[in-house]
């Protein structure tokens, strides 16, 4: 399907961003001869959050999933800090995820550990299976994940057990539990399609908030445009596992929302 | 940071509590297991030859000796029979009796309490011996073995079946009650159609135990395949022992396929 | 009265006759009648029975504990056993039944263990207990390595299960860390399913206890020897007395496994 990719004319240059994810080809065949992802080339700042954004089933979860390797590419490249995620196997993939943050749609908290025992599990790509057996973590650990909890707003959260969570506070949790990795990128697979709209807009509001103070780009997955108008530094618009829009969010017109979800009636 | 601050944010996994029992019952546990470690009376010798033993026997019983599958299927087909016939009785009478044992069905406490005591008893005796005082009591022979493998049953399936009654929706009951439904009633269309899927899970899973017990009882004389195990054994017979172990092992193997896809169909 | 319309249903009725499940409850019934024959049940083995049960409960009352050195070293070793046969039975069942799920595992390592399992599950204890008599000797270590056996079977079974059903999206995500593969068992895996296995493991306990005072029927130590010898002296009494010995301690156990099960909630 050939398809015009529209910018913006105000899409900043960053093609040389050092921080910057770039795909290359990305093929994924869930079976053979049905392509999901149809060779996707794009390059995601490093810096700012983006948002993409496109119908269901159109391959955005993949694409994400792709990145850290939680889904296999079929083929292509994943360019970032200097390494093809892409060709990474082993211990070497584990090293590349322990700096790539993923928040998911429904949590994906350890239901039966505490606040505190979720937050940790973002080191464990640093300490040892026996210290995290003994819950033995670096107390510098510990008090980073405090300082976290209060800059999501759940101060004196530590001790609860998961599941006696709402479904807001537990994506606070899943997005500290991201930032304890001190990430080099965080991915956010629909994020807040679990959520009511005004919890929604609070979890926007904090990936946000830790993308520009902590110089971290986000990648997130959403289906709520206006969400995704609102909080992105740069919109990307996926549909039939293509890019067909890639450029601010001021220069995303109603045609191309048309392009993207199709059909004059893309909102209902 | 102030102290105060400083101590909340002193992160412990476990409660002083907590902390305690855990480490009291590891204490029990790593003092049982060193005492009877250290006073069972184990001979080393026997434990150093085991592997060479083992291998002699499996040796002694191959080839297995066909002549012996005609006893041992009769022997199988008396021990289905047990099985069988004992897992219906057992529940014939854990129906009523854990009735009486649910509390939401009957909220009479000393009722409860005979009931579970009756189970525990019949739990607690295994269902060998049970099978010796029956041959004691009606000789030796299948009757002993059914209603053997039957008492020990009922205490299985009994307490299940209670708690899965109280675990019925209670909302459902109280419809049926305030619409002026019966006991009965409400008991056949109340209770047992929510509870019908436990009812039969339970029933297949003791069914599929039981043969596995009734197998053994024929060891002292309660009929079943477990004679002809029996006089094979005491022959020193290995080929005829392999004949039997190959047949029970079939026979369950055939019951879990059984159980699975009755469980698949019916659930 | 008018004829009913072609292309009606038919008469409305509101419950369809259930003809399957009224055949299966015939079929039961029928089957009752047909093996309670094949096994020899008639009218006058019953009575002649009930009176023999009679004669039995009198001479088992009272209990007589006049040999109580004996019946507590039985119990002692039958303690003994079950709680050495618990406990390796435990330790070899985690990786056992790790290895046997089949959501964690490749095919080729989890089918071989279900086999190896489901071969374990097989066999009563006593029949175990009776083979390593015969390969090692009467005693206790029989009596152990044949609850080993039985608990492996039981435990890993559960264990297997209890992980397979587990929430994926929950170990993914520790996963997605960039945690090494002992790490996401320990706390991806493990707090899914450590309940269940407390569970199971307090059951197996109190089962190998049970069946630790049997196999010294059959030679394998505990205090299943004497109340075997005291059935065949007919000395019912003693019998009474060691059974209920054997039920009391099976009482406490089921307490001590009450209190583990809190422990570890």
């Amino acid at each position: 399907m050939q398809v015009q990719v529209s910018s913006s004319a105000s899409a900043p240059a960053h093609g040389d961003d050092a921080r910057a994810l770039v795909l290359r080809g990305l093929r994924k065949e869930y079976r053979a001869g049905q392509p999901v992802l149809r060779g996707i080339d794009l390059v995601l700042p490093g810096s700012g959050l983006t948002a993409i954004i496109g119908p269901s089933g159109t391959g955005k979860s993949t694409l994400i999933r792709c990145i850290n390797r939680l889904v296999q590419p079929t083929s292509g490249e994943i360019l970032f800090r200097g390494q093809d995620l892409a060709k990474l196997s082993g211990r070497s993939l584990r090293s590349a995820r322990r700096r790539i943050g993923m928040v998911f749609q429904e949590y994906n908290l350890v239901e039966r550990l505490t606040v505190m025992e979720n937050l940790l599990c973002g080191r464990l790509g640093y300490v040892s299976a026996w210290r995290a057996w003994l819950r033995r973590f670096p107390p510098q650990d510990i008090a980073r994940a405090f300082d976290l909890l209060d800059a999501v707003g759940l101060p004196g959260f530590a001790t609860r057990r998961a599941d006696a969570l709402s479904g807001g506070q537990r994506q606070r949790v899943g997005i500290a539990r991201a930032i304890m990795q001190e990430p080099d990128i965080i991915l956010a697979d629909e994020p807040t399609s679990s959520l009511d709209p005004k919890t929604s807009v609070e979890i926007m509001e904090i990936l946000n908030r830790f993308a520009v103070e902590r110089s971290i780009p986000v990648i997130v997955n959403i289906h709520n445009v206006e969400l995704a108008r609102r909080f992105a530094s740069r919109i990307v618009g996926m549909t039939g596992g293509l890019v067909v829009y890639d450029g601010a969010p001021q220069g995303l017109t109603e045609a191309d929302l048309k392009t993207i979800y199709g059909g004059e009636n893309w909102m209902e | 940071m102030t102290v105060a601050t400083q101590l909340e944010r002193d992160w412990q996994r476990f409660t002083p509590l907590k902390r305690l029992s855990r480490f009291a019952f590891y204490l029990f546990a790593a003092l049982a297991l060193v005492i009877s470690l250290r006073t069972i009376d184990v001979i080393p010798e026997f434990l150093y030859d085991a592997p060479d033993q083992m291998t002699d026997l499996f040796k002694r019983m191959w080839p297995p000796d066909p002549s012996y599958i005609r006893p041992t299927l009769q022997g199988l087909i008396e021990t289905l029979h047990i099985a069988t016939l004992g897992t219906i009785i057992a529940i014939g009478l854990a129906v009523p009796i854990g009735l009486l044992a649910a509390r939401n069905v009957t909220p009479n406490f000393a009722l409860n309490l005979f009931a579970k005591f009756v189970f525990v008893t019949s739990r607690s005796i295994n269902s060998l011996v049970w099978a010796l005082l029956f041959v004691a009591i009606f000789g030796p022979g299948p009757l002993a073995g059914t209603l053997a493998i039957a008492f020990r049953s009922i205490g299985f399936t009994g307490k299940l079946f209670a708690e899965a009654m109280e675990e019925a929706n209670a909302g459902s009951i109280e419809a049926l009650t305030a619409a002026g439904a019966s006991r009965s009633s409400t008991l056949l269309l109340g209770y047992w159609p929510q509870i019908r899927p436990a009812f039969w899970s339970i029933a297949l899973f003791r069914w599929d135990i039981n043969i596995r017990e009734s197998a053994v009882l024929g060891i002292v004389g309660a009929g079943g395949v477990g004679v002809a195990l029996d006089t094979a054994l005491n022959l020193l017979y290995w080929d005829q022992v392999a004949v039997v172990l190959i047949a029970i092992f079939a026979v369950v193997v055939l019951a879990e396929i059984v159980v699975t896809s009755v469980r698949a169909r019916l659930l | 009265m008018s004829v009913t319309d072609p292309a009606a249903p038919g008469p409305r009725t509101a419950f369809a006759p259930n003809r399957l499940g009224r055949l299966g409850w015939i079929a039961l019934v029928v089957y009752v009648i047909y093996a309670g024959s094949q096994l020899g049940f008639s009218a006058e083995r019953f009575s002649s029975g009930l009176e023999h049960g009679h004669r039995f409960l009198v001479r088992m009352f009272p209990p007589s504990f006049a040999r109580w050195e004996l019946i507590y070293d039985g119990i002692l070793e039958s303690l003994q056993i079950a709680v050495i046969a618990t406990f390796f039975g435990i330790l070899m069942s985690l990786p056992v039944g790790l290895m046997a799920a089949r959501n964690l595992m490749p095919a080729w390592i989890s089918w071989p263990m279900r086999g190896v399992i489901a071969l374990c599950r097989s066999f009563h204890p006593i029949i175990v207990a009776i083979l390593f008599v015969k390969a090692i000797g009467f005693g206790a270590l029989a009596g152990v390595m044949a609850l080993v056996v039985a608990s492996v079977g039981f435990i890993s079974k559960l264990f297997a299960e209890a992980i397979e059903e587990i929430s994926l999206k929950q170990v993914e995500a520790v996963r997605a860390t960039g945690a090494g593969f002992l790490s996401i068992l320990i706390m991806g895996v493990q707090p899914q399913v450590l309940p269940r296995f407390i569970g199971f493991a307090t059951y197996q306990l109190d089962s190998n206890l049970r069946n630790s005072t049997m196999v010294g029927i059959v030679g394998g130590g505990g205090i299943g020897a004497a109340l075997f010898t005291a059935y065949q002296r007919f000395d019912f009494d003693v019998v009474l007395a060691i059974l209920i010995v054997i039920v009391s301690l099976i009482m406490v156990a089921e307490i001590v496994s009450g209190w583990a099960r809190r422990v570890f909630q």
